[in-house]
């Protein structure tokens, strides 16, 4: 069922797919999430990012993942930079290790790309830690949610990218 | 195009860890011009214009469950309500009489002890667009801007009480911290006693803490705190919050008080934005006492 493995090989899918998924990601993240809610809420922009750098490095790359950034730093009004810095370091995760995440299973997957999004979510809240002089803990649970997000979503993604690419190509 | 074997002959670019060094470096510049001097509101808010569309489409699932909830109101609710607002506003009627006679006879005693008149407080509604997504800050975001001549700084309050201020304006919104946000302060005044104090906002979803105030002051759990006005930014005598719990320990040299605010920090959806406070008269220069240099 898992589209990753290393029998099937990856075509390039349409990058008109990345943009809707990112600005869906954007839109999901912009739902009126509150008080533990907004604790837990996975950031979908980060996962659609992480993914499509995994699955199509050549197709998102870091200055995409930034570019993503600054506007999530505007919808989320936080500093010019902080969401942008994050993603970068996410996006550069997502290239480093794009061909050996490939070998796994979306499940063995999830305990990798966890430490990527705890090293994304550590760098918002350092910049925060920085500029404000405190850290709200709590904020670290929605690094785990959307660990847990990982292996619905890679599905779905799964499953719009190949069928995308095989009306493309047949 | 294969994605998954990078060649190496094929020429794309910098490799990764250039880019990364080079976008960090980027975003860690537009961090300290943002973070010291502020510079960059007006691309902020050229590319909050962009992203409003997709703002309102977030929303949309909230407004269609309250329009649907809307609709199956029962006519039985609705002549519940209505009842019980008629007798609110008979009650509300007879104590508005009473205040209208107590305000003029306040006016006079002010013109007899040639005092400034009090500042008539115009207050403009407004409607919480979203609540700001991000767990460290204690933000909503309203759906008038700089189109309702809104200027950052304006007090927002509801029926209970002070909720917020203003702090950045966009063309179509603008976007107000709430008192509940860490580090905020308000300056307050024990209703009871008079005591000038000022109210901190703890960071979590509803408390204000007084800090400062001595082990030895004068609070009582129960006390109602309102704005003092001294600031020129409050008007003053507005509910601000309602002191829960106060912890003396001798071993501080000040008292613990957490309070809980009055207005519905995190209830309502519709809010009021206050313009129109009086600004007090300019502080005097410092003048050299004479006979010191």
């Amino acid at each position: 069922m898992y589209q990753n493995a290393s029998s099937e090989i990856l075509r390039p899918v349409n990058p008109l797919l990345i943009w809707l998924t990112v600005i869906a990601a954007l839109l999901f993240n912009a739902l009126p999430w509150d008080g533990l809610w907004l604790d837990l809420r996975p950031d979908f922009v980060a996962l659609v990012l992480l993914y499509w750098s995994l699955y199509q490095p050549h197709r998102l790359g870091i200055g995409l993942a930034w570019a993503v950034g600054i506007l999530a730093d505007v919808g989320d009004a936080s500093l010019f930079g902080q969401h942008a810095l994050a993603y970068t370091v996410l996006a550069f995760g997502g290239a480093m290790l794009h061909r050996r995440l490939q070998m796994f299973e979306l499940r063995e997957q999830t305990a990798q790309v966890f430490g990527i999004l705890a090293l994304t979510y550590g760098v918002y809240a350092l910049v925060h830690w920085q500029v404000n002089g405190y850290v709200v803990w709590t904020y670290f649970l929605g690094c785990l949610t959307s660990a847990l997000m990982w292996i619905p979503l890679g599905l779905m993604l799964g499953a719009l990218g190949r069928r995308r690419a095989e009306r493309r190509f047949s | 195009m294969d994605s998954t074997q990078q060649v190496p002959f094929f020429n794309r670019g910098p490799g990764p860890a250039v880019r990364l060094v080079f976008f960090a470096a980027l975003s860690l510049l537009l961090l300290f011009v943002d973070a010291r001097y502020h510079y960059l509101e007006s691309a902020r808010s050229a590319l909050s214009v962009v992203l409003s569309p997709l703002q309102q489409a977030a929303t949309l699932p909230s407004v269609l469950w309250r329009q649907a909830g809307e609709f199956f109101v029962t006519q039985d609710s609705l002549v519940d309500e209505n009842l019980r607002l008629h007798r609110r506003h008979e009650q509300d009627a007879a104590q508005l009489q009473q205040l209208q006679a107590v305000q003029a006879e306040n006016r006079q005693l002010r013109n007899l002890l040639e005092l400034p008149a009090r500042a008539t407080l115009k207050t403009t509604p407004v409607e919480i667009i979203y609540i700001e997504r991000d767990a460290f800050k204690r933000k909503v975001l309203i759906n008038k801007g700089a189109d309702a001549r809104l200027q950052a700084g304006q007090i927002v309050m509801d029926d209970g009480g002070i909720v917020g201020q203003l702090t950045r304006i966009y063309p179509w919104m603008s976007e107000v911290t709430l008192i509940t946000e860490k580090n905020f302060a308000v300056p307050v005044q024990v209703l009871r006693t008079g005591l000038r104090t000022i109210a901190f906002g703890a960071g979590d979803t509803s408390s204000l803490s007084l800090r400062y105030l001595p082990v030895s002051a004068d609070v009582q759990s129960g006390d109602l705190l309102v704005t003092s006005g001294i600031d020129g930014i409050y008007p003053a005598g507005i509910p601000v919050a309602k002191v829960i719990k106060i912890e003396r320990d001798a071993s501080y040299p000040f008292a613990r008080v957490s309070c809980l605010p009055v207005g519905g920090v995190d209830k309502h959806r519709h809010l009021l934005v206050v313009s129109g406070s009086v600004k007090p008269p300019a502080v005097p220069a410092e003048t050299q006492p004479a006979g010191r240099k």
